[in-house]
């Protein structure tokens, strides 16, 4: 019962969120050149001229600047986000379409950078100032510092064309038409390079903070009590410290959401990688700001989910949460 | 403020990235002497291997790709502080009035602040580029609009923390003003965060600012790391080394302020050093 009332308060805290980037969406509607019709139509020049009677009538551009806000929030809100002519489709439709493979792509990054930093990070810490440490460190330092754009380059020239170990670019061979366990098979050769590429930066991150955090779980009392009960260092570090020091690395992986989801941008772009990345970078390239717009805000939504499940999951590992 | 410096060279990392800074600054200084004119002219055949006349080879165009670095270097450097000292002012702001008012002001402010920090920062400042164009002042701009929350909320603790010690408590009680208490007592005691945090986001907005470039938002007369990278990708597989040596600028500048600002934390704060 308490959960739940946790749950819907987090839930209340994040409609005004979202409400906000509706607003804000609106803003850049307005100060984009043209009137809001013509945006909304894309520059593409395609639309047919009733499409946009209809539109203006639709956005009041006849009414005073807060009714059209009023307007424009119903028609997102009612998830109507506006069509594309470049794509012939409506955008909700077509963002709904390349939805599963940046959800794909970000879970796997997710979980990777996640699992690989808490082992990196605590193997570090377990090796202070050792060569162990100052490997770790070193290479988290490089990562950290290497735009993801070109490491995906740098990642191509080696395993796709010296070596050939895996495809280019796309998600699945497109004459292929695989089916069950062998589309999946085909699928995750080809995820390898993008996982890998935007794995590494979000990797140093947490392996930098791993490596914090164990240090400061080990100075703590119960650190002492364990070895003074005659634990061994490798129990006290499973057991004990590995559980406390993970939760700053979860905290701040929920934080990073948003994060990746813009660096998906970019790999996507580097691997045409069919998701919301890549078609933000193609609706870039046609002038169609009114998709890019709707990429922007259900992004922000998928944030805002994300966050909310993560708070959930967080409370539910370390109760003390609710009370703050 | 002896002891800051000696606790900095003392730290070799950080000596290193301020090695490597000095360079990329270098560069940007001897970029309009050895390759005085536009960088985006043609001057060769295309696709000259390195290690030739030119140093780094030319790229699918003809030009020279040593030259491109070397004024990329200047786009860099100028964005990366520019739109951080602007982002660091929005923060401070709204982290200072936060921090000190605490109540409403703090509750609206941090509000304000979560909204920016859900929003997938990278996307937002593609939208604002695509929205306002990408002059080079615009880029800036979309760069600091994205990067200024972690301050705001850094200072807003900074200054939470401060407000209830004596001597605030001491220049309240003296009669003075908010603003004398915020701008000459509470500020100056929060500098060494500012100052750490600050120069970390110079890495960020340099990531930014190239991946920006990289997708093709980038100034069209402004020469920069991230443009190269971007129109080589299409001639990757038969001369990889126009994608490779920009790349490696990046990495290298980004590195080096990392570095600093890692060096600059420690001497700054040396409680916090074995942490």
């Amino acid at each position: 019962m308490h959960g739940l009332a946790y749950a819907l308060r987090r839930l209340a805290h994040a409609i005004p969120t979202v409400l906000a980037i509706v607003v804000l969406n609106f803003l850049l509607l307005q100060l984009a050149p043209g009137d809001a019709a013509e945006v909304l139509a894309g520059e593409a020049g395609s639309a047919t001229p009733e499409y946009m009677a209809q539109l203006r009538r639709n956005f009041g551009l006849d009414q005073p600047l807060w009714m059209q806000l009023l307007l424009y929030v119903k028609q997102v809100v009612t998830f109507d986000l506006g069509f594309s002519f470049r794509h012939g489709m409506p955008v909700s439709e077509l963002m709904l379409s390349r939805l599963g493979p940046t959800l794909l792509l970000m879970g796997t990054v997710l979980s990777l950078s996640v699992i690989a930093g808490v082992l990196l990070g605590s193997l570090a810490a377990r090796h202070l100032n050792r060569w162990q440490d100052n490997l770790v460190s070193s290479l988290t330092v490089l990562a950290y510092a290497t735009p993801v754009f070109w490491a995906g380059l740098m990642l191509i020239v080696v395993f796709s064309i010296k070596l050939g170990w895996f495809p280019t670019s796309g998600m699945q061979k497109v004459a292929a038409f695989y089916e069950g366990f062998d589309r999946a098979k085909d699928i995750a050769h080809h995820l390898v390079l993008p996982a890998v590429t935007l794995t590494l930066f979000y990797l140093a991150l947490y392996t930098r903070l791993m490596r914090a955090s164990v240090l400061e779980q080990v100075t703590m009392d119960y650190v002492v009590t364990a070895r003074a009960k005659g634990l061994t260092e490798r129990q006290i570090v499973r057991r004990h410290v590995l559980r406390n020091a993970m939760l700053p690395v979860v905290t701040m992986a929920g934080v990073q959401v948003g994060a990746i989801l813009g660096g998906a941008v970019v790999v996507e772009t580097v691997f045409a990688w069919p998701g919301l990345g890549l078609l933000a970078y193609e609706s870039l390239f046609a002038r169609d700001l009114n998709l890019l717009l709707g990429i922007f805000f259900v992004s922000t939504c998928l944030v805002v989910i994300v966050n909310l499940l993560v708070d959930l999951a967080y409370s539910a590992l370390d109760p003390r949460i609710e009370l703050r | 403020m002896r002891d800051v410096f000696l606790r900095f060279i003392r730290h070799k990392p950080a000596l290193v990235g301020l090695l490597l800074l000095a360079l990329v600054i270098a560069a940007a200084f001897v970029a309009g002497i050895t390759h005085p004119g536009d960088p985006f002219a043609i001057v060769a055949k295309p696709f000259l291997p390195p290690l030739g006349d030119y140093p780094l080879g030319t790229d699918m165009l003809g030009r020279d790709l040593a030259a491109g670095i070397l004024h990329g270097a200047r786009t860099t450097l100028l964005v990366g502080f520019a739109a951080t000292l602007i982002a660091t002012g929005l923060g401070v702001s709204i982290g200072g009035l936060a921090g000190y008012f605490g109540g409403r002001v703090d509750t609206a402010l941090m509000r304000f602040t979560e909204v920016f920090q859900t929003i997938p920062f990278f996307l937002f400042a593609i939208l604002l580029v695509a929205v306002l164009g990408s002059s080079i002042g615009k880029i800036i701009f979309a760069i600091a609009v994205v990067s200024w929350p972690p301050m705001a909320r850094l200072v807003r603790g900074e200054f939470m923390a401060m407000r209830s010690r004596e001597f605030v408590q001491a220049c309240v009680s003296l009669g003075m003003g908010h603003t004398r208490i915020i701008v000459l007592h509470i500020l100056p005691n929060t500098l060494s965060a500012i100052v750490v945090t600050g120069s970390l986001m110079v890495a960020t907005a340099i990531l930014i600012e190239s991946g920006l470039s990289f997708l093709g938002l980038s100034d069209p007369n402004v020469m920069s790391w991230g443009y190269i990278i971007g129109s080589g990708r299409s001639v990757l597989r038969t001369a990889w080394w126009i994608c490779a040596a920009p790349g490696v600028a990046i990495l290298l500048t980004v590195m080096a302020i990392n570095l600093v600002g890692d060096g600059l934390n420690d001497a700054l704060n040396p409680r916090l050093r074995n942490l």
